[in-house]
């Protein structure tokens, strides 16, 4: 069988299927299925400095191959991620990726530092959720605000570090190249892309929040877009997210530039899903003599 | 509680009302482990969510699960063209059930489509157990001869007063809750008829479970969608209608969040 290994900042991955945060809880939800060590690694549910509640229901509704969330990033807080599940995690899952989120500087800062006095491997650094009225993505959105979040974290920890990016932008590219130039390690997208639906028998929108990011194949074409051209314009490698559902997504968005990806809502509709891409994946390698993944990460040939 | 995701083959499908049906599937280790008032997911094709619709039977002899679900949308409209001999996908069982009182006399409520959850309390407490069912009209009436079968003492309410008492649940309920002692009162329904019904039961200190119904993602309690705002000593908790319900101890649930 072919070897899906891929390293990613120095980090060795089993196979580059990742599940995305927000998706696969703290690694907990799918164990019935299937092992948590048959994924590359797991980003955990994204996490602040204080546990919060995030937003009234409802928070989900169905689009046309997708989904709107608005859940504002309900999480535990950091430190009962590292009391209660950053042990079971460690033990079941290949990488393990803390995601990261913060209001201010400070609470990215205090996260920051706190993950890195524990043995995670990794840090994704949110600055993309649209769900929250502060910090989120609002720091994504421009390239000064994403330099200045990727700078402190930087200093606060020696974990590589992942930014996560928006896509709400009128060029990805100037972020990427922003947060690369301040010591990031890596760069995921997409996040979701801020939409609405609205019940035309109560004129009210579906979520409580009015607005929503959009996920699933929806979106798909506009992450492979943005991967590639993020691909252009940094050295540092990307983690493509943002729709992939079968195998052959996930090599389509390795062609656009992608070293490693992670699936969401995918998951939601088939758990075995990222399975099927990892397995897939592989029969590809071997019907195309393919040795390693890094031999088709950004081959696109371009027009 | 082990969960189990595979293709199960359709057994019987019967509609029970205008766009209410009853699917039985062959699930035996889904039977094995699911509780009543649990529930499943099945996989719409074509649809990006999978569609939660709960456990309305569990027959441990036969190893089947009996679905019953009303088409509200074009995913359960989809699910509903499935036929005997068909396999749907179930990912299954989910959340926590009902926790039924040992021996004791019990209650359940439901309204509409939120009576399928109650026949299995029914089933496993017989003559200990009152059903108080409520629906729109005669026509919307759904189960009522299962509980009956099963040894409920049946009470049938109709809006429009078609068939047995005219009015809502909360009416028999008061008069059921005066007699002799309830171990506790398990509803599922809309949420203005649970709230009624809650009321009803805090006053008297009765205990009362209800099940919750939320938008859902993922159905395992990892997305984090599917909110439902508990009060727990004072200060709101956002839990999982999925995985921390769809049952909830009365007390603690906010219903206008």
């Amino acid at each position: 069988m072919a070897d899906l290994s891929v390293k990613i900042a120095g980090v060795e991955f089993p196979n580059p299927v990742i599940a995305a945060s927000g998706a696969y809880g703290n690694g907990e939800c799918y164990t019935d299925l299937y092992p948590l060590s048959r994924l590359g690694g797991i980003s955990c549910k994204g996490m602040t400095i204080e546990p919060k509640n995030g937003n009234l229901p409802p928070r989900i509704a169905e689009t046309p191959s997708g989904m709107l969330n608005s859940v504002g990033l309900q999480n535990i807080g950091v430190h009962s991620f590292v009391d209660y599940y950053l042990d079971a995690v460690k033990e079941e899952a290949n990488v393990v990726i803390a995601n990261i989120a913060g209001a201010t500087i400070d609470d990215y800062v205090a996260v920051a530092e706190t993950l890195d006095a524990t043995n995670i491997d990794m840090i994704e650094v949110n600055i993309s959720c649209p769900n929250v009225k502060a910090g989120g993505a609002s720091w994504g959105i421009s390239a000064e605000g994403a330099a200045a979040v990727t700078a402190a974290v930087r200093k606060a920890t020696k974990k590589p570090i992942i930014m996560k990016l928006t896509p709400n932008v009128t060029d990805i590219t100037e972020i990427a190249k922003a947060v690369e130039a301040e010591g990031a390690d890596c760069i995921s997208l997409i996040n979701t892309l801020l939409g609405m639906r609205i019940s035309i028998n109560n004129r009210r929108p579906i979520l409580h929040n009015n607005m929503g990011g959009l996920s699933g194949p929806a979106i798909f074409p506009v992450a492979v877009r943005m991967v590639w051209q993020c691909y252009g314009a940094v050295k540092i490698p990307i983690i493509g997210l943002g729709g992939i559902s079968t195998w052959e997504d996930a090599v389509e968005m390795m062609l656009a530039g992608a070293s490693a990806i992670q699936m969401g809502a995918a998951i939601f509709k088939d758990p075995y899903a990222p399975l099927k891409v990892i397995d897939g994946l592989a029969e590809y390698m071997d019907k195309n003599g393919i040795k390693n993944l890094s031999e088709i990460v950004g081959q696109v040939q371009a027009y | 509680m082990s969960m189990f995701c595979d293709k199960y083959t359709v057994t019987e499908k019967k509609t029970l009302a205008k766009e209410i049906y009853s699917v039985t599937v062959k699930a035996p280790e889904v039977v094995k482990a699911a509780k009543s008032g649990q529930f499943v997911t099945i996989t719409a094709e074509g649809f990006s969510l999978r569609r939660p619709i709960s456990i309305c039977e569990i027959n441990k002899a036969e190893g089947t699960l009996r679905l019953v679900f009303e088409v509200r949308g074009k995913g359960t409209e989809q699910i509903a063209h499935v036929n005997a001999g068909d396999n749907l996908d179930i990912l299954a069982p989910l959340g926590n059930g009902f926790r039924i009182p040992d021996g004791k006399r019990v209650i359940v409520v439901g309204g509409g489509i939120g009576v399928p959850p109650l026949l299995d309390v029914a089933k496993n407490t017989g003559a200990l157990c009152t059903a108080i069912l409520g629906f729109r009209s005669y026509e919307k009436i759904i189960l009522a001869e299962d509980f009956k079968a099963y040894g409920s003492n049946t009470i049938i309410c109709t809006d429009d007063g078609s068939v047995g008492v005219h009015g809502v649940v909360t009416q028999p309920l008061a008069e059921e809750l005066k007699k002799e002692e309830v171990g506790a009162v398990l509803a599922c329904g809309p949420e203005p008829m649970l709230k009624a019904i809650v009321k009803l039961c805090l006053e008297k200190d009765i205990p009362c479970q209800v099940s919750m119904e939320q938008r859902m993602g993922c159905g395992v309690g990892a997305c984090v969608g599917c909110t439902c705002v508990l009060d727990r000593g004072g200060k709101d908790y956002y839990a999982r209608v999925c995985k921390d319900g769809p049952v909830f101890d009365a007390k603690e649930v906010k219903f206008d969040g």
